[in-house]
């Protein structure tokens, strides 16, 4: 089961490779569908028996492959593939038949999900190094695919940053490697005592800060508005929604796994995660409310919501903060990808790029404003909606530890996100001018995006599930 | 799933699902739309009525969900939500008929129907929320609900009045969410439960469940426009009519008003708030309101932000009734919540026939508008008096509750403070009762856009609602304990809040 979440998505980019440009629609509409099939299958494997472990080709560690799935990859998994079948399907609507950014689309994101599905699958250091390496490249080439002279400019600087952050987490793992002789994860975590060696120290720095640099948190987020703010819109919507994710989820990971003894002797350490979290909560929002391009707003808001995510490092100490994070983790992702995705289609359908020339969108595009309106809902954490329980579960794990602090920012976050979305929902709501023309959109764009903003918002009525899941270990 | 746990969800569902269904139906499907609104308004009005019976019988309704690992999302229908759900359900149907008459060939109707449902959804999910956190949801799904309506027209205008509303209420959001997380944090839940839940906490929580009842009190207290949290109702008038009546008197300063006495009775419980000293400045901040919103109204000209200045002093009179330590104050607090509810309706209504018939929005403007249009102008006028007080009209019925309330519980300055607003009422409401009946008319409306044809001065579906609610007042007032009347709900309340005292039955 593990192994065809992986090999699934390589199967289906080959395919649509071979076939030539801009083919190969159908093959990966397929193959996302077995995916999603496979990703409940297994979360609902784990929660009946437990985390799973699968040796590939029937040879272990160290000589073979393991592919080992917890409460925690497998929520990952879950959501990735959960995100990328609307979108697929969205894209599928979205690119005209002469766009440049068609030709290599399906490959690379066939590539992108097989990266990421094995990274959040793998169990060793050096496989999620060449998983990351895939995922970049794959992402990268995304971005790039347009082919207008910004997209290239952006996908370069995004191509350095992805590169720096993994050359550091390379360098890392030599580091442990030397000292440890193993880069298995469920090994370090023995081995790995309050006694490290400062070598290991500054391996576990470099490897933690390239990632940050990948997940694109303050002040390591400057490559992330214009890549995500230029691409088309279902890869802004991709990467936005759970490529960054990614290498949180590797931070984590190590933060609770390798390195857990190491954060427990230097405890203030946790808060440095944290403090960056804090800037790019003010920062990103800063900048979003006063962003005028309507994707460079959405953009920056990822950098904002990215910076909840690391206020839980200081609260790993209750179970409760796992949880909290994953919470967040999939309502921004469901919610980002539901509104770069309407985003794409009012920009479409209005031929306007800035926030300015949305007047009278309400009346003309309903569908698509409530999707991008049920999306700000769950990012400004207002309920119910799946960002409200993250933010529910935030603050009360911050009361309970008397980190007020941490409880200001996330209240304040909320608040500001709210001014920036309403900026958006503010100039939709006004009556259009004369003069503007919205061209009539298919009415798959309009409704892929709802049906993730909607599930963004039904997820904030029954977590328990999806808590559940997580607490398997 | 028992009939006992099911009839809650489906007072939520005729609302929710009509409106659910609205936001789908195309323009031009007006006869459809209608069915769906009017029958979801009686559907709801019937199972009300279920509840009611069986509430009276000492049946209990409730339901919960899990939202998360110690989160539940819990429903129970009681007495006090009753009371709120009951004026909700009824005021509904009629602001939905007057709605239906006062947007007839405007655009954007599906739209503003399917926010409409959601409001009143969310009302009644605030009246039978049996926990803060059940309450929180719904009340801030109203937030949501109500933006896109009062911003319904698109004008400039419409979008700051809009704005300034979201501004008050999302960051009063934020407090209360603060509130309510520490509550759930201390207590490990936020059930609410007659005589209360916090005492449980002993006394080494005080300091703390004084801090946490101070923003509790301004998250609920901006929808309940409690002085200075206030400046958003003015604002928010730019609204059209059925909006503002769902702002004043069906939803949302109510759902402010109810959300103080849920958390006043059944998260601290009286005796408790009384014993912390929590009363006594939540009464002063209720009298200033109530003297400083009559004041306001004085000055203005523009009849709705008249009427919205008399809405900021009349909700704090629920307030002052609650704080008003003892079983008469309370009673009169809760039946001013239904009698407040039912006068200023009939208020806002009147004020929309005005301005959609002739083109009056000014006080200067009404001059012998009696005369072209008696019968909104007698609707008007019964409700004007009852805001006064005047006897055989609602408002009489709660002022002599309260004013008895203040007396037993030995707060003689608040017998003033309510004075002096019936004072300030009558100098406010009297001038504009004269310029209608007395004044000659003038030779031109502002706008008269609908023609009077024979006894009918407008069209229907515009004056009868006021008619009704007009109507309604006058059976409060006249008729108080009759055995259906909101003040015998308001005593059934008071005693099972007050196990200890016996009510005196006529004040």
């Amino acid at each position: 089961m593990m192994v065809w979440l992986i090999l699934l998505p390589l199967l289906w980019a080959s395919l649509a490779f071979m076939l030539g440009p801009s083919r190969g629609v159908w093959p990966a509409i397929a193959g996302l569908v077995a995916q999603l099939w496979l990703a409940f299958a297994l979360a609902a494997e784990i929660v009946g028996s437990g985390a799973a472990m699968h040796a590939v080709g029937g040879w272990g560690a160290p000589l073979g492959i393991d592919l080992v799935a917890d409460g925690l990859s497998a929520a990952m998994l879950l959501l990735t593939q959960c995100i990328a079948l609307p979108l697929a399907v969205y894209a599928h609507a979205y690119f005209k038949r002469d766009d440049p950014a068609r030709n290599y689309f399906w490959p690379l994101v066939g590539f992108l999900l097989a990266g990421l599905n094995a990274l959040f699958l793998s169990a060793d250091l050096f496989n999620i190094y060449v998983t990351l390496e895939l995922l970049g490249l794959a992402a990268v080439g995304l971005v790039a695919a347009g082919g207008g002279a910004q997209q290239i400019a952006a996908a370069l600087r995004y191509l350095f940053a992805t590169l720096v952050g993994s050359g550091a987490y390379l360098l890392g793992v030599a580091l442990i490697y030397g000292t440890y002789g193993t880069v298995s994860t469920v090994t370090l975590v023995s081995l790995i005592g309050a006694d490290a060696p400062d070598l290991v120290w500054i391996a576990g720095g470099l490897m933690v800060l390239g990632l940050m640099l990948k997940t694109a948190l303050f002040p390591f987020h400057f490559w992330l508005p214009p890549a995500h703010g230029g691409a088309p819109a279902p890869v802004s919507a991709l990467l936005s929604a759970v490529v960054v994710k990614a290498s949180f989820y590797l931070i984590l990971r190590l933060w609770v796994g390798p390195f857990s003894s190491l954060t427990v002797v230097a405890s203030l350490v946790v808060w440095f995660p944290a403090l960056l979290g804090t800037l790019a909560v003010f920062w990103g929002s800063y900048q979003a409310i006063r962003a005028e391009r309507l994707k460079m707003l959405i953009a920056y808001s990822t950098v904002a919501q990215l910076g909840y995510l690391f206020l839980i490092f200081p609260l790993l100490a209750s179970a409760g903060a796992l949880q909290a994070g994953i919470m967040q983790v999939f309502a921004h992702g469901l919610a980002k990808a539901a509104m770069f995705a309407a985003a794409g289609t009012l920009i479409k359908a209005t031929g306007q790029e800035m926030v300015a020339g949305l007047a009278g969108v309400a009346e003309r595009l309903p569908v698509t404003l409530f999707a991008f309106g049920l999306a700000g809902i769950t990012l400004m954490g207002l309920p119910p909606s799946a960002g409200f329980l993250a933010k529910w579960q935030l603050i009360e794990l911050a009361l309970s530890q008397q980190q007020w602090v941490i409880a200001f920012v996330v209240l304040v976050g909320g608040l500001l996100a709210a001014v920036y979305v309403f900026s958006v929902l503010r100039q939709a709501f006004l009556l259009a001018p004369a003069d503007s023309v919205v061209t009539p959109v298919s009415r798959t764009l309009e409704w892929t995006a709802f049906v993730l903003a909607a599930a963004s918002v039904l997820l904030g009525l029954r977590g328990v599930e999806l808590m559940q899941l997580v607490g398997v270990t | 799933m028992t009939f006992n746990e099911l009839l809650p969800l489906a007072v939520l569902a005729s609302s929710l699902i009509p409106g659910l269904l609205i936001f789908t139906l195309p323009e031009s499907w007006v006869g459809l739309r209608t069915t769906l609104n009017l029958s979801g308004a009686l559907v709801k009005l019937a199972l009300v009525l279920l509840l009611i019976v069986g509430v009276q019988a000492g049946e209990s309704y409730g339901v919960h969900f899990a939202v998360l690992p110690g989160l539940n999302l819990a429903f129970k229908a009681d007495a006090l939500g009753l009371l709120f759900i009951t004026l909700s359900a009824v005021l509904w149907l009629f602001t939905t008929l007057y709605a239906i008459g006062y947007l007839e060939g405007a655009p954007r109707r599906s739209r503003f129907f399917g926010f409409f449902s959601l409001c009143v959804t969310a009302t009644m999910g605030i009246a039978m929320a049996a926990n803060l956190f059940t309450f929180f949801v719904f009340y801030e799904l109203l937030t949501l609900a109500t933006f896109p309506l009062v911003v319904h027209r698109g004008t400039e205008a419409s979008i700051r009045g809009g704005m300034t509303y979201l501004t008050y209420t999302l960051i009063g959001g934020a407090v209360l969410l603060t509130g309510i997380v520490w509550l759930h944090h201390l207590l490990g839940h936020t059930d609410f439960a007659h005589a209360g839940i916090a005492a449980a906490l002993g006394s080494a929580y005080d300091g703390q469940l004084q801090i946490i009842f101070l923003l509790l009190m301004i998250g609920v207290g901006v929808k309940a426009a409690i002085v200075p949290l206030h400046g958003w109702l003015p604002q928010a008038m730019v609204a059209p009519a059925p909006v503002s009546a769902l702002l004043h008197a069906v939803a949302v300063v109510k759902a402010g008003a109810f959300g103080i006495v849920r958390i006043v009775y059944e998260v601290y419980g009286i005796e408790f708030a009384q014993s912390l000293d929590l009363l006594l400045p939540l009464a002063i901040f209720a009298a200033v309101t109530i003297v400083w919103g009559s004041f306001r109204a004085l000055f203005q000209d523009d009849l709705k932000k008249r009427l919205a200045y008399s809405t900021v002093s009349q909700v704090s009179y629920i307030v002052l009734g609650i704080t008003l330590f003892g079983p008469i104050g309370t009673v009169g607090g809760l039946v001013h919540l239904v009698h407040q509810g039912l006068m200023k309706v009939t208020l806002f209504f009147c004020a929309g026939n005005y301005a959609e018939t002739l083109g009056i929005h000014k006080v200067s403007e009404m001059n012998g508008a009696g005369r072209r249009m008696p019968l909104t102008s007698i609707a008007f006028t019964i409700g004007a008096l009852g805001m006064i007080g005047v006897p055989l009209t609602a408002g009489a019925v709660s002022k002599a509750w309260l004013i008895d309330g203040a007396s037993a519980a030995g707060m003689d300055w608040a017998i003033w403070v309510l004075w002096t607003s019936s004072l300030l009422n009558a100098v406010y409401f009297l001038p504009i009762l004269w310029r209608t009946w007395f004044k000659p008319i003038p030779k031109a409306w502002p706008a008269e856009h609908i023609v009077a044809r024979g006894w009918r001065e407008t069209a229907w579906l515009l004056l009868l609602p006021p008619m009704v609610t007009a109507a309604m007042t006058l059976a409060a007032g006249m008729f108080p304990n009759n055995q259906i009347s909101p003040l015998s709900w308001a005593k059934l309340i008071a005693e099972r809040e007050y196990v200890h005292e016996s009510i005196i039955w006529t004040p």
